[in-house]
């Protein structure tokens, strides 16, 4: 039974860990909006979380903890390797300086991400509310 | 703390857009500093800014890496009745061109704007996750 509760969590935590990265990236971008020759980068999110919630399904090790003893803790590892989902946005508007930067693309891009942070949010929330409902008595 | 970063990258542009700000006011502020000579008169300055990310981190920031001096040629003003003007009658005033410091400066206000919104969004979203579970 803890295992499918693991499980939802874990799934949730994965999808709520990878959007606060994506709003980091976004927020990078934002800030790098007047430097000349940086690379806006975004992250394809779906498949960076079927890659996350998949490592997790195939191989529970994690990060690898070296065991001496089938007893010792595994130490899962939560999806903080990011640097390979990230990819250059192809610039609609190039600019002379080499900024690829577009700032409504961002911000469109960063206000969607929050919406669906916080939507993560409510599921997990909600997902709580319920368990606690499940186990109360009457 | 990695989950509060982003306040790191966030405040970084802050501050390098608020330095670029300064700049401009400091050049609109000197726009007409006469000087007798051309080592004395007041240059227009202009912020570099530079992506902080360094080797494999993919978010890291923004910092201003320096603060250059415009070489333009300076304006020269023929006013021989000028306590300041050289032995053929002319001043010098600085490089400053203050349309183009206006301009550095609305695009300075508009990115601090979008970053102080950033900061706002960021700040309601881990508050509420700090209240996660607790209804």
């Amino acid at each position: 039974m803890f295992d499918k509760i693991n499980a939802t969590f874990q799934f949730h935590q994965e999808a709520l860990s990878l959007r606060h990265e994506r709003q980091k990236v976004l927020a990078n971008n934002i800030a790098n909006a007047d430097t000349p020759g940086f690379k806006a980068r975004d992250m394809d999110f779906s498949k960076a979380l079927s890659t996350a919630v998949s490592r997790h399904r195939t191989d529970q090790q994690g990060a690898a903890l070296t065991r001496t003893s089938a007893h010792h803790l595994t130490g899962n590892q939560s999806s903080t390797d990011i640097g390979a989902s990230l990819k250059y946005r192809v610039p609609t508007q190039p600019s002379m300086d080499g900024n690829t930067v577009d700032m409504d693309t961002e911000r469109t891009q960063f206000a969607d991400n929050s919406v669906r942070y916080q939507a993560s949010l409510v599921m997990i929330n909600s997902y709580i509310k319920g368990l606690k409902t499940a186990m109360q008595s009457e | 703390m990695p989950l509060f970063s982003i306040f790191d990258i966030s405040s970084s542009a802050l501050t390098a857009q608020s330095q670029r700000m300064n700049v401009a006011a400091s050049n609109l502020a000197n726009a007409e500093s006469v000087a007798a000579t051309d080592g004395e008169t007041y240059r227009a300055k202009q912020v570099i800014f530079q992506s902080a990310a360094r080797g494999g981190e993919p978010t890291a920031g923004v910092h201003v890496t320096e603060v250059v001096e415009s070489q333009e040629p300076l304006r020269l003003e023929y006013n021989p009745s000028h306590p300041m003007a050289d032995d053929r009658g002319y001043i010098r005033k600085p490089n400053v061109e203050p349309v183009h410091e206006m301009v550095n400066m609305m695009s300075a206000s508009r990115s601090y704007h979008a970053n102080v919104e950033v900061m706002n969004t960021s700040k309601q979203l881990l508050l509420k996750t700090l209240t996660l579970g607790e209804n």
